[in-house]
């Protein structure tokens, strides 16, 4: 029995090998016909690989953009629900494709660690440590005291309260980010003097500008956070992403967490993780707009992206910029840098492929044209004949 | 403290700016200042704007006082009377002009039940709302806004008897339909601007059903018997003209028959309509190539010498032609001067359409289609009081579309012509559903609007019951006689020798870089190869210098002019638009060197 398998382990992959296996024991399967049932998948299987020649590049292009055409830009804002906004549809495609180093709607889903999602309380509260808040969010009124050279601020107690901040806690911040600055405590909030001895109107209008900007907790970068319910999970959608700063929280679930900016995750995870980001964040945006394009396309796309090991867009940036015929990177885009460069550096064009071929006319190395037929001819013959 | 200002320009301050802006409104209500003038206060910004430049969009409305409508009973009895006119109501305070800016500081009731307190101004019909166009379809409250929009644009390119004197204008792209009708369903537009008097649609009978799968797609059925007896048929007039021009050294062109010795003489054949002074006679049935006015221009490049030499002088023909694919006959000449002085002859062609396939139609409720099949009347389905509708139309274009409006008028098209008189569909007044299903039935009709009906080809009878009624119709000027063009071979352009563009000019079809990603995609390498063929050249290749060299025809080989007769030259087939690339790359000094290589 194990011989049977044996014998086709070149010629299947060992995920079909291990399925037929299984499904053999189930039903009981007699070596005869385990074999049959081989050689009918291994049938299948070589008549299901793209043969040579095929043009699977235009097919993939192909298949993203005739449904791209039919996206919908519309998109649907429930009135009164709470939702992080993000970019869907063709413009968030683009964006993909294009490898843009920030997204339009930097987004992360933090997932929780199974321990702190016991109640919504513990949820709430992890998020509101995650939020970015500044020293403003929190104060009322930031004054410049002229006679003092000094900047008041206060505090607005109620948003203390509500967020449960202590005005020591604070006082700790405050004295750690604000260097060369004298923090004092004061009744109604705090009194910041630059212990720097300029004391004119610019500086203390930039300490005050600096002051409101400081961050008193929570991750910077993250402007906005919404606990929700996804598929019985606890998830923190967040608006901002800062995966490094996430993964050093204690509360998260570092597997699942994920963030929509693709070159954060392969200087964080690695270029493999970029792979699979781009594919999740296309089969999000088709799924979003219900479109059904082959997982293969959006697999070799991904592939093509990540391959040189650098996230690389579909651009003359990118790897359309990196082909090795002249006459194809100058008929995509910016021609007269291509060509001016080529006849500095005196570069051959060797025309091997498809858009090449088309200028000058000659049969292009796809389909049918891609074989040729090698003989010899013996030319004594040939000329026997005569 | 409010900031005042008149027509965009800083003039003061007022304390109260409320008061400010009501005594200015009484005033121009009461006559004082003029109606013109517009006064509005900006809440975001804290200032009074005056305004009474030229060029702002204002609207009637009617003026609200303490919850009670200016207009009231009396006046209206008076107006109807004719006492009253409508620039007296305007005079009096009753109705008002409001600009976009004023119109932000005002609440307007729809109608009069809806007045309260707050309201400053009363609508004067909801239908103000709508444009001229836009009047025009009925029922427009039953539909969607996007399906209103297509319906009136539709409208305007609709066939009817667009000007009373079409016999003496010469317009391009114009016609006129030849039986229009008015309209059984009908709005109060219709009858404010006379559409009754020059209407450009039809009343045709419709059914809601499929035929054989010719309706798929927008596409619709019509009965070729309705056509054979005049439905929807058109004249389509084409206007030529032609002018002599004068050149410098007294020379200019000359309308006549041309000489068989001019330069760029066509064809006898050619010129067989034209009357001894070169200009067609009325009446000509005129097809492909035929010369509409013959005329000769002077010789192009004269130089100084030549003005002298009688030989040079050979004319070369720039006559009229009626151009490939079009025919009838000719409608009308006129003989006339243009602007500066010179003779102009205007020709213009006339031809009957008579509806086919690719024709367009549409109803008012942006429901646009053409023509899929002509179906004999014999073989129309036909319901069982032995009508056979004119049109079929295809189910699947209500749904999705939300057209009400369009069903809605095929039930009340049917009960206006049962009935023999127009029903008024206005928009926000349109009659009642019920009305109209009991009129129905009351003679002796279902009450849906749907008829058995039965199969033209078998006589069977079919299972549904067919929702059918009439539905007034036009006639689209898109009409496939002036768009169908193919081209096997042709005309080429001078520098790229690729086919050239368009219909007029006999053009080819651009197989274009999507359609190439197909053939590429489906890997058909050498189809895709014969299609670019078009502008396929052979040229010489020096392969020592990597130029393109001649062919020396005297020798019978070809030839690197800079390497001279000792280096190989060898003849490649390429696209004559590559071989245009690399001369251009010369010109910008770079120097593109062919390698060849043996292929085999």
């Amino acid at each position: 029995m194990v011989d049977i398998y044996l014998k086709y382990k070149d010629e299947l992959p060992g995920k079909i090998i291990e399925d037929v296996k299984k499904e053999a024991e189930i039903n009981k399967l007699t070596s005869a016909e385990v074999k049959k049932v081989l050689e009918e998948v291994k049938h299948e299987y070589v008549n299901s690989l793209i043969s040579p020649g095929e043009s699977v590049g235009i097919i993939t292009a192909e298949s993203f953009g005739e449904p791209g055409t039919q996206m919908t830009l519309n998109v649907f804002h429930m009135a009164g629900v709470a939702e992080v906004q993000v970019t869907r549809g063709l413009p968030r495609l683009i964006e993909i494709f294009d490898a843009r180093k920030e997204p339009s709607t930097p987004s992360m889903n933090v997932y929780l660690k199974s321990e702190y999602t016991k109640d919504e309380k513990t949820i709430r509260k992890v998020a509101s440590f995650i939020k970015q808040m500044t020293l403003q969010e929190i104060s009322s009124e930031f004054s410049l005291n002229m006679m003092k050279a000094a900047v008041e601020v206060t505090l607005n107690s109620k948003k203390l309260r509500d967020f449960g901040f202590k005005k020591a806690d604070i006082l700790e911040t405050l004295k750690v980010k604000l260097k060369d600055v004298n923090v004092k405590e004061c009744t109604k909030g705090f009194v910041l003097e630059s212990s720097k001895e300029e004391g004119d109107l610019t500086g203390l209008y930039r300490l005050r500008q600096k002051a409101k900007e400081v961050i008193v907790r929570g991750i910077s970068g993250i402007t906005q956070v919404l606990p929700t319910k996804k598929d019985g999970k606890y998830v923190i959608q967040c608006a901002g992403t800062n995966l490094k700063e996430v993964f050093k929280l204690k509360e998260i679930e570092p597997k699942s967490t994920v963030s929509n900016n693709l070159f954060e995750i392969a200087s964080i995870l690695g270029i493999e993780a970029a792979k699979q980001a781009i594919m999740n964040e296309c089969l999000a945006v088709l799924e979003n707009q219900g479109l059904d394009i082959d997982i293969r396309h959006v697999m070799f796309l991904s592939e093509l992206m990540t391959h040189t090991g650098n996230v690389k867009g579909i651009t003359r940036g990118g790897i359309s910029g990196e082909k090795e015929s002249v006459l194809a990177r100058a008929s995509f885009e910016t021609p007269i840098k291509h060509i001016v460069d080529a006849s500095i550096t005196g570069e051959v064009d060797k025309i091997r492929s498809v858009i090449e071929n088309v200028m000058i006319n000659q049969p292009i190395p796809m389909g049918t044209g891609l074989p040729g037929l090698v003989a010899q001819i013996k030319k004594e013959k040939v000329g026997k004949k005569k | 403290m409010v900031d005042v200002y008149l027509n965009e320009k800083y003039v003061g301050v007022v304390d109260n700016s409320n008061e400010f802006i009501d005594t200015i409104r009484k005033k121009r209500r009461d006559g004082t200042i003029s109606p013109e003038l517009n006064i509005s206060y900006n809440e975001e910004l804290n200032e009074v704007s005056v305004e009474t430049n030229k060029g702002r969009l204002r609207r009637p409305i009617i003026i609200v006082e303490n919850g009670v409508s200016k207009l009231t009973e009396e006046l209206i009895e008076k107006i109807k009377s004719g006492e009253k006119k409508w620039a007296d109501l305007v005079e009096e305070g009753v109705i008002e002009y409001l600009d976009a800016a004023e119109e932000e500081n005002t609440l307007i009731a729809l109608d009069e039940e809806e007045i309260t307190k707050d309201h400053t101004h009363l609508e004067i019909s909801p239908v103000t709302v709508l444009g001229v166009v836009t009047s025009l379809v009925p029922y427009s409250n039953f539909g969607s806004s996007s399906r209103l929009i297509r319906g009136s644009k539709i409208q305007k390119q609709a066939l009817g008897l667009y000007a009373t004197n079409f016999l003496l204008r010469m317009d391009t792209d114009a016609s006129i339909l030849h039986y229009p009708q008015k309209p059984i369903v009908k709005s109060f537009m219709h009858d404010a601007f006379g559409y009754d008097e020059h209407p450009s649609g039809q009343n045709l009978t419709i059914a809601v059903m499929s035929y054989e799968g010719y309706n798929m797609q927008d596409s619709i059925i019509l009965n070729k018997g309705s056509v054979q007896r005049g439905l929807a048929r058109s004249t389509f007039f084409k206007p030529f003209s032609l002018s002599e021009v004068r050149y410098s050294g007294g020379l200019m062109d000359e309308i006549s028959v041309p000489d068989p010795e001019v330069k760029g003489y066509k064809s006898e054949k050619d010129y067989k309509n034209l009357e001894e002074d070169g200009i067609i006679f009325p009446e000509a049935n005129v097809g492909t190539d035929d010369v509409l006015i013959g005329r000769t221009s002077p010789p192009r490049f004269l130089s100084g010498a030549d003005e002298f030499n009688v030989a040079v002088t050979t004319r070369r023909e720039s006559s009229i032609a009626i151009g490939e694919g079009n025919k009838g006959l000719v409608d009308a000449v006129f003989l006339t001067e243009n602007d500066e002085g010179n003779r102009l002859v205007q020709v213009r062609l006339r031809e009957q359409r008579i509806p086919e396939i690719g024709d367009k139609f549409a109803s008012r409720h942006g429901q646009k289609g053409v023509v899929g099949l002509l179906v004999p009347h014999e073989d129309m389905p036909f319901s069982d009081k032995g009508i056979t509708p004119d049109l079929i139309f295809s189910p699947h274009s209500i749904p999705s579309r939300m057209t009400v409006s369009h069903l809605l008028e095929i039930l009340t098209g049917k009960v206006g012509s049962l009935r023999g008189s127009q029903i008024d569909a206005t928009t926000f007044d349109t009659p009642d559903e019920g009305e109209l299903r009991k009129e129905l039935l009351g003679m002796g009709f279902r009450e849906d609007g749907t008829e058995v009906f039965y199969n033209g080809l078998t006589g069977e009878r079919f299972k549904a019951k067919i929702y059918t009624g009439n539905i007034y119709y036009f006639k689209l000027k898109h009409m496939v006689a002036n768009k169908l063009h193919a081209r096997a071979s042709g005309r080429i352009q001078l520098l790229t020798r690729q086919p050239v563009e368009g219909r007029a000019m006999g053009g080819g079809l651009r197989l274009g870089e999507m359609e190439k990603d197909c053939l590429v995609a489906h890997g058909a390498s050498l189809l895709l190869k014969e299609r670019f063929d078009s502008d396929k050249t052979i040229v010489h290749v020096c392969e020592e210098c990597g130029l393109i060299g001649t062919y020396d025809s005297y020798k019978n080989k070809p030839l690197c002019p800079r390497c001279g007769s000792n280096s190989k030259v060898s003849s490649v087939e390429l696209s004559y638009a590559f071989k245009l690339l690399l001369d251009e790359l010369k010109s910008l000094m770079v120097y593109p060197r062919i390698k060849l290589k043996g292929k085999f």
